[in-house]
């Protein structure tokens, strides 16, 4: 079954296209990984699936059109993860949870009961118990990571765009924190698509990867067919090296030029 | 037991907010018993309370207050003490929303214009052979500034929203700066024009309380009532948007619409309180940043305390406005700078304001 859609998508800053055309089809529980040189236009699509900037074409979800004028029907059916999240340092880690719930919460009215038992559960599937009352200025880069990804979580949204989610963190917290999605997307089903620049991890997480350059899709496929030497050479311009692990790992790595 | 151990935690969290609005409560009312007691004529202050609980239905109690004494408590320092606080609260409360829409420490309902504006139709007024217009039906001076701080803003946001990147705050806040120079360079031409009433534009400027009425309670109540219920019901969406622009956004908020509806009421409510009494500064931004030092940054407590406790802060700094050069009136913009600006350097050196 189709999670969400894109159709046609095509995404313009004063005039300069940065997204041109963009069609996917992505199944429920997939994993699409976009890739591509800075100014591809990765951050784009997601950016206007999250309804953060103006597009043309359409977006949909379970084959339902998002509606133009509702960012709270958007937010119950996607939940977005910015590459660097404004963190209000002396919000409480409950409290920031919390603002996941708000595409249920009324205008004017305040949570549930059912919107807190929906935090715990968050809280507790991604042992951020014991920092409930902390501060948001107390914690480490590692910690707001996981926490962002449970104020996502509290949206209950199938869908989870995550722009870079590992380009703040340490090789180490960016295993756990994609181990972390990717145990999620398991257990609940999640679709999601994320925008990143380390390859390898790309290739190692994703069902599927998309290339992008100046905002066209350039090649798409498992990690074994997008992550070739030459493809990289064109759109990256980087000399690297593809090495083919035997479990099927593809691992890139970035060649020194010859100094001889 | 781990999920009982959060829940009980954030229960605990949810429990301080009714011990503070409590507290809040209980300085306003202090604050306004003082505010009754104390002033250069009338009765023994320490009579007050007692003739205080005789008004109260089915209460009878022998204050020794006279007539004509209370008559003066009554028709002079009680106008004047709930006009304070009415004003304290309104300008405070406006402060906490602009400074939440905008995720800006800086900024109040001043900064879009609102005291330029005021000032310059209010320049006008006085220019205008005020002997004359003070006996109109309708004082236009008020009518004046509240008009006035209204435009301003207006051609701030117009001019703001249409020359700035479509979603941010800090371009409006820069029109701001622009509009008000641009104002006060109008009303500073005005002004060169008709030297002989610098003295009274002058005063006004300052703000005062001094000649407040029942009437002027009445002129600014509705409006203190709307814009303040309008500004507590938008206190979650205004911590949603702490997270910033786009990502309240993602979250299932319509950005530009709170953003300008809060703008709208905050603008309005202090037009109003400062039709009626002039320019009263710093309390905008010194109230709600005392509060979230003391109470924390979440929205939710910050409205509702910045109302009381800026209320509080008005009427007790209005105490001083009439003792100080007594029988003389020191202007009450005077008071709150002298007095607000050292509290406020205490409290930032006690606590780290920045975070």
């Amino acid at each position: 079954m189709t999670a969400i859609g894109f159709c046609d998508l095509t995404v313009a800053y004063n005039g300069t296209n940065a997204v041109v055309g963009f069609n996917d089809l992505l199944h429920s529980g997939e994993w699409l990984c976009l890739i591509g040189p800075n100014g591809a236009g990765k951050s784009s699509v997601l950016r206007a699936a999250a309804g953060l900037v103006p597009y043309m074409g359409s977006v949909a979800i379970n084959q339902t059109e998002i509606p133009a004028a509702s960012a709270r029907w958007r937010a119950q059916h996607i939940a977005y993860v910015p590459q660097a999240p404004v963190i209000p340092t002396d919000m409480s880690v409950y409290e920031y949870v919390l603002l996941g719930r708000n595409p249920y919460i009324n205008y004017f009215s305040s949570e549930t009961s059912h919107d807190r038992d929906v935090i715990d559960r968050v809280l507790n599937r991604l042992d951020l118990v014991q920092f409930s009352a902390r501060k948001l200025g107390t914690l480490s880069g590692g910690e707001v990571q996981r926490l962002v990804i449970a104020r996502a979580l509290a949206q209950e949204a199938p869908v989870l765009l995550l722009d870079e989610p590992t380009s703040a963190l340490d090789i180490g917290h960016q295993q756990q924190a994609l181990e972390l999605v990717d145990s999620l997307r398991r257990e609940q089903g999640l679709t999601i698509i994320s925008a990143m620049h380390d390859l390898t991890l790309a290739g190692l997480y994703a069902d599927r990867l998309v290339l992008m350059h100046e905002g066209h899709r350039v090649a798409e496929g498992t990690a074994k067919q997008v992550l070739k030497s030459e493809t990289l050479a064109e759109f990256y311009g980087v000399s690297a090296r593809v090495h083919h692990e035997p479990d099927g790992t593809v691992v890139v790595i970035p060649q020194r030029s010859s100094h001889l | 037991m781990s999920t009982s151990v959060i829940t009980s935690r954030s229960a605990e969290g949810r429990n301080k907010q009714p011990l503070s609005f409590a507290l809040g409560g209980a300085v306003v009312a202090f604050m306004v018993l003082v505010g009754l007691m104390i002033g250069p004529a009338g009765p023994q202050w320490w009579r007050i309370p007692a003739e205080l609980l005789d008004h109260v239905p089915f209460v009878s109690l022998n204050s020794g207050v006279s007539r004509a004494d209370w008559n003066l408590v009554w028709q002079i320092r009680a106008p004047r003490v709930v006009l304070a606080a009415l004003v304290g609260s309104m300008l405070s409360v406006s402060g906490a929303s602009y400074q939440g829409v905008f995720r800006n420490p800086l900024v109040d309902p001043y900064l879009l214009g609102v005291a330029a504006g005021a000032g310059l139709g209010a320049t006008i007024v006085f220019t205008l052979q005020r002997e004359t217009t003070s006996s109109w039906i309708i004082d236009p001076l008020p009518l004046a500034a509240f008009i006035g701080a209204l435009c301003a803003v207006l051609v701030t946001y117009v001019v703001g929203t249409a020359f700035g990147s479509v979603r941010s705050g800090t371009t409006l806040v820069l029109a701001g700066v622009a509009v008000t120079s641009m104002l006060t360079a109008i009303q500073a031409f005005v002004l060169q024009r008709n030297s002989d009433v610098v003295r009274q534009v002058y005063s006004w400027i300052l703000g005062r309380l001094s000649s407040a009425t029942w009437g002027d309670v009445r002129l600014i109540l509705p409006y203190v009532v709307v814009s303040s219920v309008v500004l507590l019901l938008h206190r979650r969406l205004l911590d949603v948007m702490r997270v910033g622009d786009d990502e309240a956004l993602a979250l299932g908020i319509n950005v530009r619409r709170v953003r300008l509806i809060v703008v709208l009421a905050a603008t309005l409510g202090t037009a109003s309180v400062v039709a009626v009494t002039g320019l009263i500064g710093f309390v905008g931004i010194i109230v709600p940043h005392a509060v979230r030092l003391i109470v924390g940054a979440s929205n939710r407590v910050v409205l509702p305390m910045s109302m009381m406790l800026g209320a509080a802060f008005l009427v007790a700094a209005d105490i001083p406005s009439r003792v100080l050069a007594s029988p003389a009136e020191t202007p009450i913009g005077v008071v709150t700078a002298f007095i607000g600006a050292p509290f406020f350097l205490l409290l930032l050196r006690t606590r780290d304001v920045s975070r």
